[in-house]
């Protein structure tokens, strides 16, 4: 981190792949929410995906040439933010795992570690962002992304913004700190285990009064609202950074 | 080497459809996790324990081989025998030769995980001993003859109707017109049947939760009392223990014991806690004639300095299996192994071969639960991450995974043709969703749950176009 943050930090959004792919509003909604901030945001045109597929199956060679890219890309900015504690997490603590024997993309690997971040933590801890301007009626259970929670401690944050929004009120499930069964390449490998987590963490939010459903990573939550739209349940679910950003439109799953 | 029967991905669609395993799942999952976490919020210095717990497991496992040599010595100072196993065929043959020679025909047994890892039960039936599990759980499975299916409670996948029906089945002497609908009257009915096979049995034997090198004493915890019965009422006390068992002291067991119990079953302490230290003396009034520690290597001192030497640190207290999401739904049997769940999907590959036991690093969704409640902080999704690598790079992955894999990283690395392939994918989600039942893997997920349609366009196309 850098000691002293600079009032306009420029900022590069590493989008991720799945918000990318399946919902450019939550890219959107980070810009805003960064440039709300003071940021200036670049999004570096060659980036792809943090390598998350190849490193958790055990493809080494092939995350460590996709991490060497990713520390290019993302190299000359004050700051990298993702809208996922799971690609963040990737890069803040797992890159220099890929260097070990390699001093000098390690010491890469290290710089851009160090400032990288999860969205909602940097607006809290770096940008000391203490209020959104923002707007949305009703209760929001919150679920915390495994790998943000675990891997770099986000839990506080995101609800410490959403207390902010107007009209919100903030809620934890039972299952708020559970795994949704997602788990990247695991649902893909285990879909019938990966259902049956998702649909206990399904009957535990039915358990729970609220209106929507919001978390920090695309990916579980394209989990938990594909199982909550096979229930009849009213959860809408959207990424934090939609609500925060007072850009909510269909929510994941609902027609455009 | 020991043994696994993984073919996780049928086992697992086999548990998930059992309707009275699932049903003792959600009973072990709602009690072990709430009473942990009571646990730990009643003594505020919990984590400091960890760190110091791990610091003297680290410290032991840095110098296992002296203090082996100290609990040896220690152990026969107290008049004890120590045999040194490096396998389970070594194991298993000591312990039928102190009991051959000593002419014993049965054996009462405390719990012992070591014991499940080299299948002695079946080893002494086949060679005229009859063994006699005093555990509770144990007692249960040996009767249904299954293997535990969790590490500190062995039979939590059996419902108490299941229970009933061995003991009809095994009690022929009671009144088969019995009641056994009640927990109370199958226990008390353990109780009476054990009671005589303690009192009856030639030998007993007990696993060891720690032992201690300076003082050479094994230690037992148990909720029942059954292990203090198994290695104080028969002549011959045997103790079966993997080499990693050792602490260097007394207060070093003091640290690991406030940890242990905590984070396995929400305890304070165990009811029982209960150290050994050689053979009865002269004047003691009970306990056995003869002392022998019989330690297991098995595959374990290969993991020392390897990039598994952390997992030497575990207790075997359970709670990252009772944390696991993957452990809950499909519960232990389904990993093929006496030792489920995260430890267990660690520990196989290095006990039983990563060949054998290829599809447990990959039966986890890396939630770092199990690590988050270690109590001695064993990172174990680090370790199922190194395992999937040494299983990719011996080819043990399937070819549509790693054809999957190479497609995706081929597109990865070149982002003009990531731009086109994600562009066209947008689309396809958009217009013609249907399709995507059809690639394997997305078959699965889009059986029970939606897939969100994409807006056609990717984040950075719509950049671009916007800016």
């Amino acid at each position: 981190m850098l000691a002293v943050p600079p009032k306009n930090p420029s900022v590069a959004l590493l989008v991720t792949c799945l918000v990318d792919l399946l919902r450019p509003q939550v890219g959107f909604a980070a810009v805003t929410l960064l440039e709300r901030a003071g940021c200036k945001v670049s999004v570096p045109e060659s980036q792809t995906c943090c390598g998350q597929p190849a490193y958790n199956s055990g493809d080494r060679a092939d995350a460590r040439k996709i991490a060497r890219q990713v520390i290019e890309t993302f190299a000359g900015f004050d700051y990298v933010v993702a809208p996922s504690g799971s690609c963040a997490g990737m890069v803040r603590i797992h890159f220099a795992e890929f260097f070990a024997d390699d001093p000098v993309w390690a010491a890469k690997a290290m710089h851009l570690a160090d400032r990288t971040y999860e969205l909602t933590q940097f607006l809290t801890d770096v940008m000391g962002v203490a209020e959104v301007s923002a707007a949305h009626p009703g209760t929001a259970i919150y679920h915390d992304s495994c790998s943000g929670l675990r891997e770099l401690g986000i839990k506080d944050q995101p609800r410490a913004l959403l207390n902010t929004v107007n009209g919100l009120k903030t809620n934890d499930y039972s299952g708020s700190e559970a795994c949704c069964g997602f788990g990247g390449t695991f649902c893909v490998k285990y879909p019938e285990v990966s259902d049956r987590i998702v649909g206990q963490r399904v009957t535990e939010l039915a358990a729970t009064p609220g209106d929507l459903l919001l978390g920090g990573d695309l990916g579980c939550l394209i989990n938990l609202a594909g199982k909550l739209a096979r229930t009849d349940s009213k959860l809408r679910v959207f990424h934090v950074a939609e609500i925060l950003a007072g850009d909510a439109g269909p929510a994941i799953g609902e027609k455009s | 080497m020991m043994h696994v029967t993984t073919d996780f991905p049928a086992a697992a669609h086999e548990a998930l459809g059992d309707k009275s395993l699932q049903a003792a799942l959600a009973r072990m999952r709602q009690g072990f996790v709430s009473g942990r976490a009571s646990a730990v919020a009643r003594l505020p210095e919990f984590d400091a324990y960890r760190d110091a717990a791990r610091a003297i497991r680290d410290h032991t496992l840095a110098h296992l081989d002296a203090y082996l040599e100290i609990f040896e010595a220690n152990v026969k100072a107290a008049g004890g025998q120590v045999h040194w196993c490096r396998d389970g065929a070594e194991a298993r043959e000591t312990i039928l030769r102190i009991l051959q020679s000593r002419g014993a025909k049965t054996i009462a047994k405390g719990k012992s995980m070591v014991g499940e890892e080299i299948e002695l039960n079946a080893y002494l039936e086949a060679n005229g001993v009859r063994p006699v599990e005093t555990d509770l759980g144990e007692y249960i499975i040996q009767l249904r003859r299954e293997t535990p299916s969790h590490i500190i409670a062995p039979a939590t996948h059996v419902s108490k109707a299941q229970v009933a029906d061995a003991f009809r089945a095994a009690h022929t002497l009671l009144p088969a017109d019995r009641s056994l609908a009640e927990a109370d009257t199958l226990l008390a009915e353990a109780r009476a049947i054990l009671r005589e096979e303690f009192l009856n049995a030639d030998a007993g034997m007990t696993g060891a939760n720690f032992l201690i090198a300076e003082t050479g004493t094994s230690v037992i915890v148990t909720n029942e009392g059954n292990g203090d019965l198994s290695q104080t009422v028969p002549r011959t006390h045997i103790v079966l223990a993997g080499i990693e068992k050792v602490v260097p002291t007394l207060d070093d067991a003091a640290v690991l014991l406030r940890v242990l119990a905590r984070s396995a079953t929400g305890q304070e302490i165990s009811s029982y806690t209960t150290f050994s230290t050689g053979p009865a003396r002269k004047d003691d009034l009970d306990g056995p004639g003869e002392y022998h520690v019989v330690m297991l290597d098995n595959g374990r001192s290969a993991l020392l300095g390897s990039a598994f030497h952390d997992m030497l640190r575990c207790i075997r207290c359970g709670a990252c299996l009772n944390h696991c999401p993957v452990y809950g739904a499909v519960g232990g049997h389904a990993y093929g192994s006496v030792y489920p769940g995260p430890m267990g999907s660690v520990l196989s590959p290095a006990l039983a071969g990563i060949a054998a036991a290829k599809h447990l690093p990959h039966a986890s969704s890396l939630c770092g639960a199990c690590e988050q409640v270690c109590p001695v902080r064993i990172p174990l999704p680090k370790m199922l991450r190194a395992w999937r690598d040494v299983s990719f790079d011996r080819g043990l992955v399937t070819l549509r995974s790693r054809l999957g894999l190479a497609v995706w990283t081929f597109a990865a690395r070149r982002p003009a043709l990531y731009r086109l392939a994600t562009a066209l994918t947008a689309k396809t989600l958009q217009k013609h969703r249907a399709w995507f039942r059809l690639v394997p893997g997305l078959s699965g997920w889009l059986a029970t749950r939606d897939f969100p349609a994409s807006s056609g366009r990717t984040f950075m196309a719509e950049w671009k176009a916007r800016r």
